[in-house]
């Protein structure tokens, strides 16, 4: 590494801390005013007055319902995740012959895919199984789309277990369930928080699936309901506004909390 | 992908030491099942399912109809197919040229030594929280031709309308994946960065190589692996974008930011052609696949396979 701070760069960096930031200070700010002293001032004035009257309005419009139905999606998917990965990733790093790596290439395979290819099919084979506009319809293909990049995550993090350890537990006299139970899981226990966190963002941030799989106002979750405001709200834009923070605030303080976690689960997308 | 050419090796499992008793500890391969059928019926079948839809008529209801290459031809005739493609590849090279250098520069920069850099970092990684969707209703608030940024500034502006002319809109398009990815992007060169050996530096640095000099001839031979990475990813998400355009341009002004992905969601979905949909995705996949064999050819990424992995 460099010894010496590189000023120009840090510079760069502060001209694009302003861009990142800029937006995020009208939307905080846009959202403490009202409708006619937003309008008068324009989105980067100071607010003067402060008012939480935007967030009670979303609410009365819905958005408590689209809320829950997100928290329904979001845990769901989570849950499918943390019963079917760590098993796999076991399976793949330990399993002796073939089949493992042919399992962790098929996955890897499915790094490939993009939402988009499968949604018509996706449609077709939800309204088949009679799911269309059924929560659990938009859970089950959100949690497949999970499945490879916390497959990749996971392997990775259990090849870090060291054989050493599983002979002990062998000499032990542990079954495969225990070794998984008391040396795997535990020993994972970081890489399985980063799945959770990854999972929960893509399932709270989801949009594709509960757009063509979901029709009603009952199964709206909260990126369906902030595109609907839009086209409904036009120009009460401190109220959309208001609804994109409320869409954002969970996985704001999941950020705060579990910023290791997240981290390493968005350096995943790119490859571990 | 190429995911699967760098990383298929280290799959395999560890030899056996020959120090553990063979079959204690290891789980037959029934434990992937379960995951492995999940993923088989929600992600495989329906890859499958797309090419046999693509050569039928299907409505929504009742049972989709063998049409042959009827969809095909017509997509090919198509007009607007074809300039969504030209499109779809437009943005994409657009994307990876503005945020290439941007996301390199400030990956590098993060993986320094610099005291701040912990808080900065903290704040660049918010974009990547919010959704597609809430960047969108975002930007498309900021940039509201009567409430929004450009109606106070109309000397920089014109009328203020920027979604409203094709240049504008297709700009707009950048910016915005500019804005939500370019994080993502640093964050992997950050990673990358950080795994250059120290010892390059020092011997550059003995060379009398200054700062720029050790950047263009240490940082980023040494960050070749992760560059690919970033530009496939770019790739892939450039050409699959939906949500943006959807919610920012909705393909306009006329047909002018209707790109591939969101022409597929329309013929399907709205105009309820979901054979034509179907092979609208297809051809997507496609020419993502090609797209990003192409990088890898192109860039030697597939012969350096077992040269260090850039992105430990």
């Amino acid at each position: 590494m460099r010894r010496t701070p590189n000023y120009l760069a840090g510079a760069g960096v502060f001209v694009w801390l302003c861009l990142v930031g800029l937006p995020l200070y009208v939307l905080l700010g846009a959202t403490v005013q009202s409708r006619a002293e937003y309008t008068a001032g324009g989105p980067l004035s100071f607010p003067r007055t402060f008012s939480l009257s935007n967030y009670t309005e979303d609410f009365s419009n819905g958005f408590g319902r689209y809320f829950l139905n997100t928290v329904i999606v979001t845990t769901s998917v989570v849950v499918i995740v943390l019963l079917l990965v760590p098993p796999l990733a076991f399976s793949i790093v330990r399993h002796r012959g073939r089949s493992g790596p042919r399992v962790f290439r098929l996955f890897l395979l499915g790094l490939a895919i993009p939402a988009q290819a499968v949604i018509v099919p996706m449609f077709y084979v939800i309204s088949k199984a009679g799911l269309y506009d059924n929560l659990i319809g938009v859970i089950l293909p959100t949690a497949a789309f999970c499945l490879p990049v916390c497959a990749l995550i996971l392997t990775g993090a259990m090849r870090d277990i060291t054989d050493e350890l599983f002979e002990a537990m062998a000499i032990d006299g542990a079954d495969t369930r225990r070794v998984f139970f008391q040396l795997v899981v535990p020993l994972s226990k970081g890489g399985i928080s980063t799945i959770v966190v990854f999972s929960a963002l893509q399932a709270w941030n989801g949009f594709l699936f509960p757009l063509v799989l979901t029709q009603s106002e009952n199964t709206k979750v909260l990126t369906l309901g902030l595109y609907n405001f839009q086209t409904q709200y036009g120009i009460n834009i401190p109220g959309l506004l208001a609804a994109v923070v409320l869409s954002t605030v969970p996985v704001l303080l999941v950020y705060l909390f579990a910023r290791r976690a997240l981290v390493q689960g968005l350096m995943g997308v790119g490859g571990k | 992908m190429t995911a699967t050419a760098s990383r298929a090796p280290r799959a395999r499992p560890r030899p056996g030491r020959g120090v553990s008793p063979p079959g204690v500890a290891r789980p037959g391969i029934g434990w992937a099942v379960p995951a492995t059928l999940f993923f088989v019926l929600f992600a495989l079948v329906p890859l499958v399912l797309v090419a046999v839809l693509s050569f039928t008529t299907w409505s929504g209801l009742g049972s989709p109809r063998f049409a042959g290459l009827g969809n095909w031809t017509k997509l090919f005739h198509d007009p607007v197919m074809i300039k969504s493609l030209w499109l779809s590849l437009l943005l994409t090279a657009l994307g990876v040229a503005v945020q290439t250098p941007l996301s390199l520069l400030l990956g590098v920069w993060a993986a320094g030594p610099q005291r701040n850099r912990a808080v900065l970092s903290a704040v660049f990684f918010v974009p990547l929280l919010l959704s597609a969707t809430a960047v969108s209703v975002l930007w498309r608030a900021l940039l509201d031709p009567n409430f929004g940024v450009p109606a106070q500034a109309r000397w920089l502006f014109g009328d203020g309308n920027l979604l409203g002319s094709r240049t504008g809109a297709i700009g707009v398009l950048v910016l915005v994946s500019t804005w939500q990815f370019t994080p993502l992007h640093a964050l992997i060169y950050q990673g990358a960065a950080r795994a250059v050996p120290t010892v390059l530096y020092q011997a550059a640095a003995i060379d009398g190589a200054g700062t720029v000099r050790q950047f263009f001839h240490v940082t980023l031979p040494q960050l070749r692996n992760a560059i690919i990475t970033s530009v496939i990813l770019m790739v892939v998400g450039g050409l699959t974008t939906f949500d943006t355009v959807l919610i920012l341009t909705q393909g306009g002004p006329g047909t002018d930011t209707t790109i591939t992905a969101f022409y597929m969601y329309q013929k399907a979905f709205k105009g309820f052609d979901f054979g034509a949909g179907a092979a609208i995705a297809l051809l997507l996949v496609l020419v993502a696949t090609l797209v990003s064999l192409v990088v890898v050819r192109v860039s030697g990424y597939d012969k350096m396979a077992g040269t260090k992995d850039g992105l430990s």
